[in-house]
C-alpha cells in the first residue's frame, strides 16, 4: 500500500489501486450497470458524475462490496483490491470493509458519543492495544477531519447532537479511524450548506495520496474541483472516463458535454 | 324474547316513517312547478332535500325516542321483574343468597319461556306465573309508551316537511350526534371501570384496613364467607398476591420471552431471506392468536406434570402440581410473538443508514446488531417489553388452571404460587354475598391490577410513541 | 507534538494495519464464530418458538382426535310397553305428534335401556347411563316401533369407550392404570362378540354439557358463543365504526378529544378480566341484568372489543387519501355525505378486517365471562340472549377441570373446534387484507 507522503505526479506508473473489469449490476431483472471497466489509483481522487439514477451510486457500492446487503443484488464482472479480486470466495468482506471504507450521503453518525463513534471501527477491528492507543487514534482521526478543535472539549456528547457539516465530517473521521485504503464517498456535500461544503472539499484535498478516493458528486464545480479523473455514467453505462481538466474542458463523447453544460440531467 | 318484537316493532316503524316521508318529499318536488325536462340547474336548490331525506328526518324522530324508552327499558327490566317476583314468593321460601336467587330466577324465566318442565323448586311455579304476567304487563306498557313516542315524533316531523325544510342538514346534524355519542361510548367504559372499582373497594376498605390489604403478608380470605363466625374478618393481605404476580408474569415469564422474542425479532429482520420471513411471521402471529384457555389447558395438563417429575428428580419430594415455574413458562411463550413484534417494530424504526453505516465500517450483521441497532432501538425495546410485562400480570386463564391458589411467598419456582387474577376469579365464581369482605376484595385487587396496568401502558405508550418521534 | 497541536497539524502517521497477520486473523476467524453463534441462536430462538406452537398442536390433536369418535355397543330392545309404562293403543291413536311427544317424555325409557342391557349378560355395566336418550329419540322419531324388536346401537360407558380407543396402557397394574380388570374383561369379551363399533361421535357435536364425558357435547357451548358474539357484533360493529368516523373527520381538536383518545388505547391493553368485574358491576349488579346470560356476555365481550374496532377503523380510514375527499366536497357534496358514500366504503376492507379480528379475540375470551357467570353448568342447548348459557373456551376450562378422564379428549376435541373456528376467522381477515388491500 502506498504510504508516501508526498503525492507522485498524476499519471505516474504505479499500478492502479482498484482495477474494476466488465462489470454488470443487476436489481432482480433489472440491469442498473451495464459492463464497466475502469481503473482507481491510490494518488488519485476518482469523480462519478451523471444524472440521477445513473448507477452512480450503484457501481459506488461494488467497490467496497455494500451491494451485498441488497438482496435483489447480483454483481458481474471483477474488481481487484490490490491485484486481489473482492468476489472472490476467499475474500473476507469484514476487512475488505475496514480497507475500502464509505461516507454516506446524507450524515450517519451512530446515536453514541462522539469518541464512541471514532472508536467504533479500531474496537470492532481491534486496532487499539489499549486506551492511550484509542485515545490517539480519536484523537488523530478528528484532526485529520479538521474536527478535533471543536469537538475535543465535548467528546461524550452525542454524536447526532452537531450541525450537519460536523456531522460529516464525524463520519469522514470515523471511516479514517480504521485507517483504510480506499474511501467511497457517495454525495458526501449534498445535505450541507455551502461553507460546509468547502470545508469537507479542503479536507478531500488534504486526504488526497493518503487514501485513495472516489467520489459521487451532481455538482459539476465540485468534481472539477477536487478530482484528478472524472467518470461520466449515463443509463448505467460508462460513457467517458478521464483526466478531469480533459472531461471538463474538452470532452470527446456529445453526451458528456451536453451534461456538463447543463443542456439535461 | 318479546322484547326482541318491540325492538322490530320501532324500526318496522321508523321504516313506515321513511316512506311516508319520501312520499311527501316526492310530493314536494313533483308539485314545486318544474316539469321533468327543466335544466338541472333550475331544479337545484327549488326543493331543499332530496326525497330520501324527508324520508329520513321523519324515520329518526320516529325511531330515536321510541329507542331511548326501549333501551332503557331493557337495561332495568330483568331487574324490576326480579324485585316483583321475589316480593310475590312468602317470605318464608325466598331465596336468601345472592347466588340461590340467581338460580331461582333462572329457573322461574325457563318455566316462564316454556323450556323447563319440572322445577327443583316448587315455588318457582307460582313466581313463574307472576313473572309472566308481569312481564307481560309491563312490556305492553313500555311498547305503548314507545310506540306513543314514535308516533307523536313522526307527526311532528311530517308536519314540518316544506320544499324550503333543510331535511337533509336535519337528518346530518343527527348523524354527527349519533356518531358524537358512539365515541362516548370509550369514556364511559372508562369512567364505568373506574368507578365501580374504586366504589366496590371502598366498601372494602370500610372492613379491611387499607394497609393490611397493601402490606399484609398472610392471605386466606376463605374464613369470612359466614360474618357470624368468629374471626370473619379473614386475613386479606395481599402482598403474596402481588408476589405471584410478579414471579410468574413479570420474572419467569419475561425471562423466557424477552430473549426469545428479542432474538427471533432480530433473526426475522436482519437475517431472514423475505421468504423464509413470509413462512415464519404468520406462524408467530398462529402463536399469538392461541385462546389463553387453550394455554392453560395445555400448562396445566402437559407442562405442569413434567415441571413436577423435573422437581422430583433434583430431589423436592413434596413438589406441588401446579407450579409457578409452569404457569410463567408457558405465559413467556404466550407473549414471545408479542415481544417479538415490538421488537420487530422498534428495529424497523432504526434508519438504515445506521445499518449501513456500521456494516461499511466492516461490522459483521451481528456486531452491527448489538453495537448500533440495539442501543438505537432501546427504548422502543423497553416500552415494548413494559407492554408485554402489563399484558403477563394481567393475564388470567393461564395462572388460572396452572398456578393454583396457594398464597405463598416464595422464591421456589417449583413451589405454588397464587396471583391476582387468579385470586380474582376464585373469589368471584362460586358463593357470592355482595356485602362480604371477601368478595369485595376482589374488586380492591382488580383496582390494584387496573392501576398497576394503566400506569404501565401510559409510559409505555409514551416511551414508543417518543422513540417513535425521534427517528422520524 | 501534542503540546504544540494547532488545527492544520497532521497527527503522528500510524503504522498501517497488517491484515496477514497471524493475530489479525485469528481475531477475524473469532468474529465469524460470534457471527455465526449469533445467527444459530436467532434461528434457534424462532425454532424453539415455532416448535412449542407445533408440540401444542401435536398435543391437542393427538388428545382430542378421538373426542370426534365414540363407542357403541349392540342390544337387542324390545319397545314394551308395560315396561315403558305408555298404552300402546293410545299412543297410536294420539295424531298430535307435541301429545305423544309429552307421553314419551314420562315413559321410562331408563327401565327399558336397563331391562335391554341385561341381555349382556356380566357386561351390562358397559351401557352408558344415559344410553336410554338414545332409545327415547328412536320412538319418538317412528312411534310404530312400539311393541317390536330392533338392534339398536346405543353409547358405552367412556371407561370402555377409551379401551376401545386403546387410551389405557393395559401392561401397568390394575391400581395405576385407571381402569378395572372387570372392564377389560368385558370389553375384550364384546369386543370379540363383534357387538362393539366406533363411528362418527354424533353426540359430541349435538349435545349440550353433560356429567359423564361420553354424553358431553359442544353445541350447546358453540351456539352460546354464537348468541354472545351476535350481541357482541351487533354493539361493537356500530358503536366502534362510529365512535372511529367520529374521531377522524369530525372530532374537534380540543381536550375532551384527547381524553376520548387516550381512553381508547388504554382500553385496549386494560386486562380482559377487568372488563369481567365492570360487566359484574354494572351490568348485573347495578342494571339486574340475568347472571350467565349471553346478553350480558355480549356486552362485556364488546365493550372490550371496542377499542380493537375503533383502532383498526381509524388506521383504515386514514390510509384513504384526502384527494378522494376533496374530490367529493369539490362537486358539492357534505361532509357527511362525503364520508358515508366514499370514505367508509373505501375503507371497509380495512374495517371488517379489524373487526374480524376483534371478533375472534372475543371468541377466544374466558376470564370475563366467568365473573359474570357463564360457568354455568347448563345441560340444555340455549334458547335466546337472557337464558343462562355457556360459551367455547369456557366450556374448554370447565371439562379440563373435571376429574373424569373421558374430558381430557373431550376438551382436546373442544379446542379443537375453537381453534378452527379461529384460524377460518382470521383466514377471512387475511384474504379481506390481501384482496382489498390498495396501495394509494
Ligand atoms: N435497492 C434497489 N432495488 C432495485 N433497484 C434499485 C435499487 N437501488 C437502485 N436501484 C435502481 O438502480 C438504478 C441506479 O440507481 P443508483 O442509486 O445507483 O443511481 P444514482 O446514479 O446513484 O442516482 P442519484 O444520483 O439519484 O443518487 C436506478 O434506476 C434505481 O432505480
Ligand atoms: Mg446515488
Amino acid at each position: 500500500m502506498n504510504t508516501n507522503n508526498a503525492p507522485p505526479p498524476v499519471g505516474s506508473n504505479q499500478p492502479p489501486k482498484m482495477t474494476a473489469r466488465g462489470v454488470n449490476v443487476f436489481y432482480g431483472a433489472k440491469q442498473a450497470i451495464k459492463n464497466v471497466s475502469l481503473d482507481v489509483r491510490a494518488d488519485e481522487v476518482t469523480a462519478f458524475i451523471g444524472p440521477s439514477g445513473c448507477g452512480k451510486s450503484t457501481f459506488l457500492r461494488c467497490f467496497n462490496r455494500m451491494n451485498d446487503t441488497v438482496d435483489s443484488a447480483r454483481v458481474e464482472g471483477e474488481i481487484k483490491l490490490d491485484e486481489t479480486d473482492i468476489y472472490a470466495a476467499s475474500m473476507d468482506v469484514v476487512q475488505l470493509r475496514a480497507r475500502v471504507g464509505m461516507v454516506f450521503q446524507k450524515p450517519n453518525p451512530f446515536p453514541k458519543s462522539i469518541y464512541e463513534n471514532i472508536a467504533y471501527g479500531p474496537r470492532i477491528h481491534g486496532l487499539a492495544a489499549n486506551k492511550t492507543d484509542m485515545d490517539g487514534i480519536v484523537e488523530g482521526s478528528l484532526r485529520r477531519a479538521g474536527l478535533w478543535e471543536e469537538v475535543k472539549d465535548r467528546l461524550g456528547e452525542s454524536g447526532t447532537a452537531m450541525s450537519g457539516g460536523q456531522q460529516q465530517r464525524l463520519c469522514i473521521a470515523r471511516a479514517i479511524a480504521v485507517d483504510p485504503e480506499v474511501i467511497l464517498m457517495d454525495e458526501p456535500c449534498s445535505a450541507l450548506d455551502p461553507i460546509a461544503t468547502a470545508r469537507i472539499e479542503e479536507l478531500i484535498d488534504d486526504l488526497r495520496g493518503k487514501y485513495a478516493i472516489i467520489i459521487v458528486t451532481h455538482n459539476m464545480q465540485q468534481a472539477a474541483r477536487v478530482s484528478q479523473k472524472t467518470a461520466f455514467f449515463h443509463l448505467g453505462t460508462m460513457v467517458e472516463y478521464g483526466d478531469t481538466s480533459t472531461i471538463f474542458t474538452n470532452p470527446s463523447e456529445g453526451r458528456t458535454k451536453d451534461y456538463i453544460t447543463g443542456r439535461y440531467g | 324474547m318479546s322484547l326482541t318484537i318491540l325492538f322490530l316493532a320501532a324500526f318496522g316503524l321508523a321504516l313506515v316513517g321513511f316512506q311516508i316521508g319520501r312520499a311527501r318529499g316526492r310530493t314536494l318536488v313533483a308539485t314545486s312547478g318544474i316539469a321533468a325536462g327543466t335544466a338541472a340547474r333550475a331544479r337545484i336548490g327549488a326543493v331543499h332535500s332530496r326525497p330520501n331525506y324527508h324520508g329520513s328526518f321523519v324515520a329518526l324522530l320516529a325511531l330515536a325516542p321510541a329507542l331511548v324508552v326501549l333501551l332503557g327499558w331493557s337495561f332495568i327490566s330483568e331487574g324490576v321483574l326480579t324485585d316483583s317476583v321475589l316480593a310475590s314468593v312468602p317470605a318464608a321460601e325466598r331465596p336468601e343468597t345472592s347466588l340461590d336467587r340467581t338460580s331461582f330466577m333462572n329457573e322461574v324465566r325457563g318455566l316462564a319461556a316454556g323450556e323447563i318442565d319440572e322445577p327443583f323448586d316448587l315455588a318457582t311455579i307460582p313466581a313463574s306465573r307472576v313473572y309472566a304476567a308481569t312481564q307481560t304487563n309491563y312490556n305492553m306498557l313500555a311498547g305503548a309508551v314507545a310506540a306513543t313516542l314514535a308516533a307523536l315524533g313522526g307527526f311532528w316531523a311530517y308536519s314540518r316537511l316544506t320544499p324550503q325544510f333543510r331535511a337533509r342538514n336535519r337528518v346530518e346534524v343527527a348523524v354527527r350526534w349519533g356518531l358524537m355519542l358512539a365515541s362516548l361510548v370509550a369514556i364511559l367504559t372508562t369512567l364505568g371501570i373506574v368507578l365501580s372499582l374504586i366504589f366496590e373497594s371502598l366498601r372494602f376498605f370500610q372492613m379491611v384496613s387499607p394497609i393490611e390489604f397493601l402490606f399484609g403478608t398472610r392471605w386466606s380470605p376463605q374464613t369470612a364467607i359466614r360474618a357470624d363466625q368468629v374471626g370473619s374478618s379473614g386475613a386479606f393481605g395481599a402482598v403474596p398476591l402481588f408476589w405471584g404476580t410478579i414471579f410468574i408474569g413479570a420474572i419467569i415469564a419475561m425471562l423466557v420471552a424477552i430473549p426469545l422474542g428479542l432474538m427471533s425479532a432480530i433473526y426475522l429482520t436482519q437475517y431472514a431471506k423475505p421468504s423464509v420471513r413470509k413462512v415464519l411471521k404468520p406462524i408467530l402471529e398462529l402463536l399469538a392468536g392461541v385462546p389463553t384457555v387453550v394455554y392453560g389447558f395445555f400448562a396445566a395438563l402437559t407442562v405442569a406434570p413434567r415441571v413436577r417429575d423435573f422437581a422430583v428428580w433434583l430431589g423436592m419430594s413434596d413438589a406441588s402440581s401446579e407450579s409457578a415455574l409452569a404457569a410463567g413458562v408457558v405465559m413467556g411463550v404466550m407473549i414471545i410473538p408479542f415481544v417479538s413484534s415490538m421488537a420487530d417494530d422498534a428495529l424497523n424504526a432504526v434508519p438504515g443508514s445506521m445499518r449501513d453505516g456500521s456494516l461499511a465500517m466492516g461490522a459483521t450483521p451481528s456486531e452491527t446488531v448489538k453495537r448500533v441497532l440495539l442501543p438505537a432501538a432501546l427504548p422502543g425495546i423497553v416500552g415494548g417489553i413494559l407492554l408485554a410485562v402489563s399484558r403477563a400480570i394481567g393475564e388470567t386463564m393461564i395462572v388460572v388452571m396452572a398456578a393454583g391458589l396457594a398464597a405463598n411467598l416464595t422464591i421456589n419456582p417449583f413451589d405454588s404460587v397464587t396471583t391476582v387474577t387468579t385470586q380474582i376469579v376464585a373469589l368471584l365464581t362460586g358463593d357470592q354475598e355482595f356485602d362480604s369482605p371477601k368478595t369485595l376484595s376482589a374488586f380492591a385487587l382488580g383496582l390494584v391490577l387496573f392501576g398497576i396496568t394503566l400506569v404501565l401502558n401510559i409510559y409505555a405508550l409514551a416511551v414508543v410513541k417518543k422513540y417513535r418521534e425521534a427517528y422520524d | 507534538m501534542a503540546t504544540l497541536a494547532s488545527s492544520t497539524a497532521m497527527p503522528v502517521e500510524r503504522e498501517p494495519t497488517d491484515w496477514s497477520s497471524t493475530r489479525m486473523q485469528r481475531r477475524i476467524a473469532r468474529r465469524y464464530a460470534a457471527e455465526r453463534n449469533f445467527r444459530f441462536l436467532g434461528l434457534a430462538a424462532l425454532g424453539l418458538a415455532a416448535s412449542f406452537l407445533v408440540f401444542l398442536l401435536f398435543t391437542i390433536v393427538r388428545d382430542g382426535w378421538t373426542g370426534f369418535l365414540n363407542t357403541e355397543v349392540r342390544v337387542a330392545v324390545t319397545y314394551e310397553p308395560a315396561i315403558l309404562g305408555l298404552d300402546a293403543g293410545r299412543i297410536a291413536a294420539t295424531a298430535d305428534p307435541a301429545a305423544r311427544r309429552a307421553a314419551f317424555r314420562q315413559a321410562d325409557f331408563a327401565g327399558l335401556m336397563l331391562a335391554a342391557s341385561e341381555q349382556l349378560g356380566d357386561f351390562d355395566s358397559v351401557v352408558s347411563e344415559g344410553a336410554w336418550l338414545a332409545l327415547r329419540d328412536r320412538l319418538e322419531a317412528d312411534p310404530a316401533l312400539l311393541g317390536q324388536t330392533e338392534q339398536v346401537w346405543v353409547p358405552v360407558r367412556s371407561t370402555i369407550d377409551l379401551l376401545n380407543k386403546g387410551k389405557f396402557d393395559l401392561e401397568a397394574p390394575e391400581i395405576s392404570r385407571g381402569v378395572s380388570d372387570r372392564d377389560i374383561r368385558a370389553w375384550q369379551a364384546l369386543e370379540a362378540q363383534g357387538k362393539l363399533r366406533t363411528g362418527f361421535n354424533g353426540i359430541f357435536l349435538s349435545t349440550a354439557d353433560s356429567t359423564v364425558p361420553e354424553l358431553a357435547g359442544i353445541w350447546g357451548a358453540a351456539l352460546g358463543s354464537l348468541l354472545t358474539l351476535l350481541v357482541t357484533i351487533a354493539v361493537s360493529f356500530p358503536v366502534g365504526v362510529g365512535a372511529a368516523i367520529w374521531l377522524e373527520e369530525f372530532a374537534p381538536r380540543n381536550r375532551w378529544t384527547d381524553i376520548i383518545e387516550v381512553s381508547i388505547n388504554n382500553l385496549a391493553a386494560v386486562p380482559s378480566i377487568i372488563f369481567g368485574l365492570l360487566g359484574l358491576a354494572v351490568f348485573l349488579n347495578v342494571f339486574g341484568m340475568p347472571r350467565s346470560a349471553p346478553l350480558v356476555g355480549g356486552l362485556t365481550l364488546a365493550l372490550m372489543t371496542l377499542p380493537v374496532i375503533v383502532i383498526s377503523t381509524r388506521v383504515a380510514i386514514k390510509s384513504v387519501p384526502p384527494s378522494i375527499r376533496d374530490a367529493a366536497l369539490g362537486i358539492g357534496a357534505s361532509p357527511i355525505q362525503v364520508v358515508f358514500q366514499h370514505v367508509v366504503p373505501l375503507a371497509l376492507p380495512g374495517i371488517l378486517t379489524g373487526t374480524i379480528i376483534g371478533i375472534a379475540r372475543a371468541l377466544g375470551e374466558t376470564a370475563p365471562l366467568l365473573l359474570i357467570g357463564m360457568r354455568a353448568f347448563v345441560v340444555d342447548t340455549p334458547q335466546g340472549f337472557t337464558q343462562p348459557a355457556t360459551v367455547l373456551p369456557v366450556q374448554v376450562f370447565l371439562w379440563s377441570d373435571d376429574v373424569a378422564r373421558g374430558f381430557i379428549e373431550k376438551t382436546s376435541a373442544a379446542i379443537m373446534v375453537l381453534m378452527m373456528i379461529l384460524i377460518a376467522m382470521n383466514s377471512v381477515a387475511i384474504y379481506l387484507r390481501n384482496k382489498f388491500e390498495r396501495r394509494w
